[in-house]
This record gives C-alpha cells, sequence and structure tokens, in this order.
C-alpha cells in the first residue's frame, strides 16, 4: 500500500507549488484575533446581569410566591405535573412510539410539595410552635379537606393585597394554609428558602434543581426574562440579556419553534406544540447527520458544483483558464 | 570487540516491533514537509482559507481565557474587575470563533472540500461544530447569571422531552460547568488537531473542475 505521503505529491503532480508560510500566517491570525476579541472586551465587556433569588422573589411579587407555593400543594403547578425525570406525575412528550422522555423514567426525584413547600416548613418549625401545630393540622387533615382548603385559599389569593411585605386574603375558612404561607414567605423573604432548597442536608453544593424548579413555576422570573426579551415566542435561548450577541448558532433549533407544526395545537402527523421538544430534537439530530452526510449524499455534493461560488474562492485558477476561452 | 549498540536517533530497529511500526506509519501519513509544509499550490493563495487559520486562532484564545477562568474558580468574575475582563475576553472569542468557524464552514461547502479521500475530515469537522454547540450551550449554563437560569429553565425541556435530561441535568450547575471546562474542551481540542492533522495529510483539494464534479 502507497503511503500517503507519496499519494499527496502525486495528487500535486502538475500543479505550480508556491513558497507559504504556514506557521507566519498562524502566528498573524492569532495577533489579529486576539486584538479583535481584546478590542470586544475592553469596549463592550460581557453580559453578567444578577441571579434572581427566591428572596427577590418573595420581596418583589408575593402574592405571586404564595400563589406558586399554594399551587404546589395542590400539585397544579408546571413542575407538579410534570412527569420524567422529575415524577411520574404527566406522561411526558412522545411521537408515536417513540416515547424516550417515558422510556429513561424518574431519575431526578422532585415531590414539588414536599420539596418546596413542606419540608422547608418543618426546618422552619424547629423553634416555632405555631407553624409546627399548623403543619401537623395540615398533614393530618384529609386531603378532601386539604383540597377545599387549598381552592377556597387559590380563589382569595387572586384579590390578595400586600402589606408590610405579607399577603392579606380576605376572611375565610382556610385552615392551616395563611399560618403556613406567611412562615414560608418569611423564611423566603429572609433568603432562608434559598438555602434550605440548595442545601438540602448538605453541606457542599453544585446542584440547583429545585430551586430553579419552583422559581420556573411562579411567573415572577419568567416576567423578568420578557422583559429581556428572553422569551421562547422571541427566539429566547439564542438570546442574551442586554444588547449582546448570544447563541446566534442556535437559530435553526429555535427557530423551529416559531413555525408549523411546532407552534401548532393540532399539529400535523402527530407533531405538534404539545410534543415540539420531542420533535425538533430529532428534527435537528436528522440535519445534523444530513450536513454531516453531504460528501455522501446526491445533490446536496453537487450543489457546490451547480453554484459557482468555488469560481469567486479559486479565481487565481480559473481566470487564465476564462481568459483563454475567449476566442 | 563487540558492535557498539545504538543509542538515541532513529535506526531501522525491528520490524516487529510495534514502537517501531507506530513511528513508520507516522513517517509515511504524515511526514514533517506535510505537517508543516513550506510551499501550497498557487490556488491556496484564496482568502477563503483564512477562515480555516482564524478559527483555530480563535480556539486559542478560548480556550487561553478559559483556563484563567477555571483556575480563578466560577465567582471570580463576577466580583473582580479583571475576572470581569478575562471573562469579556472569553464571551469575544467564543462569538469570534462561531463566526469564523461558520464561515470556514460555507467556504468549504462551496469549494466541496471532501472531495478525494476527504469525506472525513469534512465529517469530523460537522462533530467539531456540534460540540462546539454544546460546549458553548454548557458555558451559557455555567454563567451563574440570570440569563444561566432562564436558559437552564427553558432548556430542560427540550433535554426532557428528548429524554436526555434524565442524565443531562441543565439545572446542575457542577455537572454543566465540568462539562464544560473539562471533558466537552477536550473533546473539542482532540477534534480540531485530528482534522488539522487530516488536512495536512491529505493536503488541500484541488478546485472542482481540476478533478471534476464534486462526489467524496
Amino acid at each position: 500500500m502507497k503511503g500517503m505521503g507519496a499519494t499527496q505529491e502525486e495528487y500535486y503532480r502538475g500543479v505550480r507549488m508556491e513558497s507559504y508560510d504556514l506557521v507566519k500566517e498562524l502566528v498573524i491570525a492569532l495577533g489579529a484575533v486576539g486584538v479583535l476579541a481584546l478590542i470586544g472586551a475592553a469596549i463592550f465587556s460581557s453580559p453578567d446581569l444578577a441571579p434572581v433569588t427566591i428572596a427577590n422573589w418573595a420581596q418583589s411579587d408575593p402574592v405571586d410566591f404564595v400563589t406558586t407555593a399554594s399551587g404546589e400543594l395542590a400539585s397544579a403547578t408546571t413542575s407538579a405535573g410534570y412527569g420524567a425525570p422529575y415524577n411520574a406525575a404527566g406522561p411526558g412528550q412522545s411521537w408515536g412510539p417513540i416515547a424516550p422522555q417515558k422510556w429513561f423514567g424518574v431519575r431526578i426525584l422532585i415531590d414539588s410539595a414536599n420539596a418546596f413547600v413542606i419540608q422547608p416548613l418543618q426546618r422552619a418549625s424547629f423553634s416555632n410552635t405555631d407553624l409546627g401545630t399548623a403543619l401537623a393540622a395540615w398533614q393530618n387533615a384529609s386531603s378532601d379537606q386539604q383540597g377545599t382548603w387549598l381552592d377556597a385559599y387559590t380563589k382569595a389569593l387572586a384579590n390578595a393585597t400586600v402589606t408590610d411585605g405579607g399577603v392579606v386574603v380576605a376572611t375565610g375558612d382556610y385552615g392551616p394554609l395563611p399560618v403556613m404561607m406567611s412562615n414560608l414567605l418569611g423564611v423566603a423573604q429572609s433568603g432562608g428558602l434559598d438555602g434550605l432548597l440548595t442545601i438540602n442536608g448538605r453541606f457542599y453544593q453544585t446542584d440547583y434543581t429545585q430551586p430553579l424548579l419552583f422559581m420556573g413555576d411562579g411567573e415572577y422570573l419568567s416576567g423578568l426574562a420578557d422583559q429581556a426579551h428572553l422569551t421562547g415566542s422571541l427566539w429566547g435561548m439564542m438570546n442574551e440579556t442586554g444588547s449582546y450577541p448570544g447563541q446566534t448558532w442556535l437559530w435553526l433549533y429555535t427557530m423551529w419553534y416559531q413555525v408549523f407544526p411546532f407552534n401548532s395545537d393540532t399539529g400535523i402527523i402527530g407533531l405538534n406544540a404539545g410534543n415540539a421538544d420531542l420533535g425538533i430534537i430529532l428534527l435537528m439530530t436528522l440535519l445534523t447527520a444530513a450536513l454531516a452526510l453531504v460528501p455522501f449524499t446526491p445533490i446536496l455534493r453537487d450543489i457546490p458544483r451547480w453554484i459557482p461560488i468555488h469560481r469567486l474562492i479559486w479565481r487565481q485558477y480559473y481566470a487564465p483558464r476564462k481568459a483563454a476561452a475567449r476566442p | 570487540m563487540s558492535a557498539p549498540s545504538s543509542v538515541g536517533g532513529s535506526t531501522p530497529g525491528k520490524p516487529e516491533s510495534w514502537t517501531v511500526r507506530l513511528r513508520q506509519g507516522i513517517d509515511r501519513h504524515l511526514p514533517m514537509d506535510h505537517l508543516l509544509p513550506d510551499r501550497q499550490p498557487y490556488y491556496v493563495g484564496s482568502w477563503v482559507y483564512v477562515f480555516g487559520v482564524v478559527t483555530i486562532a480563535a480556539l486559542f484564545w478560548v480556550i487561553l481565557s478559559g483556563v484563567i477562568l477555571s483556575f480563578m474558580g466560577p465567582q471570580w468574575w463576577h466580583d473582580s474587575g479583571v475576572g470581569r475582563f478575562v471573562n469579556s475576553l472569553h464571551f469575544w472569542s467564543v462569538q469570534l470563533f462561531f463566526f469564523f468557524m461558520v464561515l470556514h464552514l460555507w467556504g468549504q461547502y462551496f469549494m466541496a472540500g471532501w472531495r478525494k479521500g476527504r469525506a472525513a475530515t469534512w465529517m469530523i469537522g460537522v462533530v467539531i461544530f456540534g460540540i462546539s454547540i454544546l460546549t458553548a450551550f454548557t458555558g451559557y449554563l455555567s454563567q451563574q447569571n440570570f440569563a444561566s437560569q432562564f436558559v437552564a429553565i427553558n432548556a430542560k425541556d427540550a433535554m426532557n422531552g428528548a429524554g436526555i435530561g434524565a442524565f443531562f441535568n441543565v439545572l446542575n450547575f457542577g455537572q454543566m460547568y465540568g462539562l464544560h471546562v473539562m471533558l466537552l474542551p477536550i473533546g473539542v481540542t482532540f477534534l480540531v488537531v485530528a482534522h488539522i492533522v487530516m488536512v495536512r495529510s491529505r493536503g488541500v483539494v484541488k478546485p472542482i473542475d481540476a478533478e471534476g464534479g464534486a462526489k467524496s
């Protein structure tokens, strides 16, 4: 078998070779690109909008916070009914027999009511007898009774007012919920819930699944994202806060969310807004594979020959031939 | 008097030696004058060839600034002016890296750069593009700011819907940070080296009409 060295020499036989300083080109490129990056860094800096804490949320929008926490108890939030990988409450996305969300099951177990409300309150009730009594009343009540309290309290929250940072609702039979919620709100406003949801019995922590899911259930964070033009209908994933460029290379991925069938409730061939995430990931996987297989794909591999951009790229090569072809 | 044994240098060695076979293979496939050639076909003077070199240059700055950021820790750049500057250098290097890489990709497409046994080079390039997107994505998730929070909360649905979220938890900062600063950059760097070696091993492809067609 001939080595590649011989093959390259054979490949270039008859081709005029010229001096070319590859290392000099690389060094110049390193310098030029470095200068561009330095100019960008010096003039424009980089985005760093401070993260939202649960304390920010509870202080800025206590009604949304309490409404969300009540929704967790009622299993009425996004995370409570999510399905895999957090719980078995929802079916997850599927397309015909393709249901990878269900296949891989519950691997990051989150019980929203317990994780976001009951357990933090149990920890907070350590030296708070009123809260301890309220928690015991809640846990000893039947699920029907809990549902009745939650229903009445949730309806009252629609007309709640904020006084001295606390949430005030019309008088009614809400059982222990007002005590539980005012304590949870107080813990959250002090910053304690940020710690309780992240530490979760450990000292070192790098996993923010619980606080992010909880904040995602509320409307405060998504409202801020809307103001920052980050939401999905505005091609959110590829945007960045401020006027900075974001992940613009995700344009094709985010585009699919804006078009049929992925923006439609009914869709076509079982693909619609309800399983858009699965459908778009499958589509992008296929498109990426198609890009990788361009060298073997008729038409796609022939387009460069049909569209004469290569004649611009290799002007030096084609110009003499064009001149020679003239009469 | 016994024959002097050879110390150092390049001796023929026993042909059955794995070491000798490896050395001979490298000599055959990538001799130094192919790895660092001082002569190229005259049509390589086109500016489109620069896109590949500047992509590598941008990757150098991405890695250099990224190494400083990872050495100083994820909190440093939020609290320090110098840290913010290094992060900005990282941010703009990444933007330049993708900009040049996309130009390189389109340039190679319209040059049909996969011809004459170069399909694997093209395919590895596509894989590098994909892993680079994943690396940047984990970078955005590792910023520890508002954008990270919102990207994570939204991206989890895409990951979970495709079943990937069970293993690749975008809400887990530790997992995303580890992937961003170590595994994925190693993958990109390794594949870029392989890509460059393949380009240098075969040499740049001839203009389309020089050998007819755009088939691989």
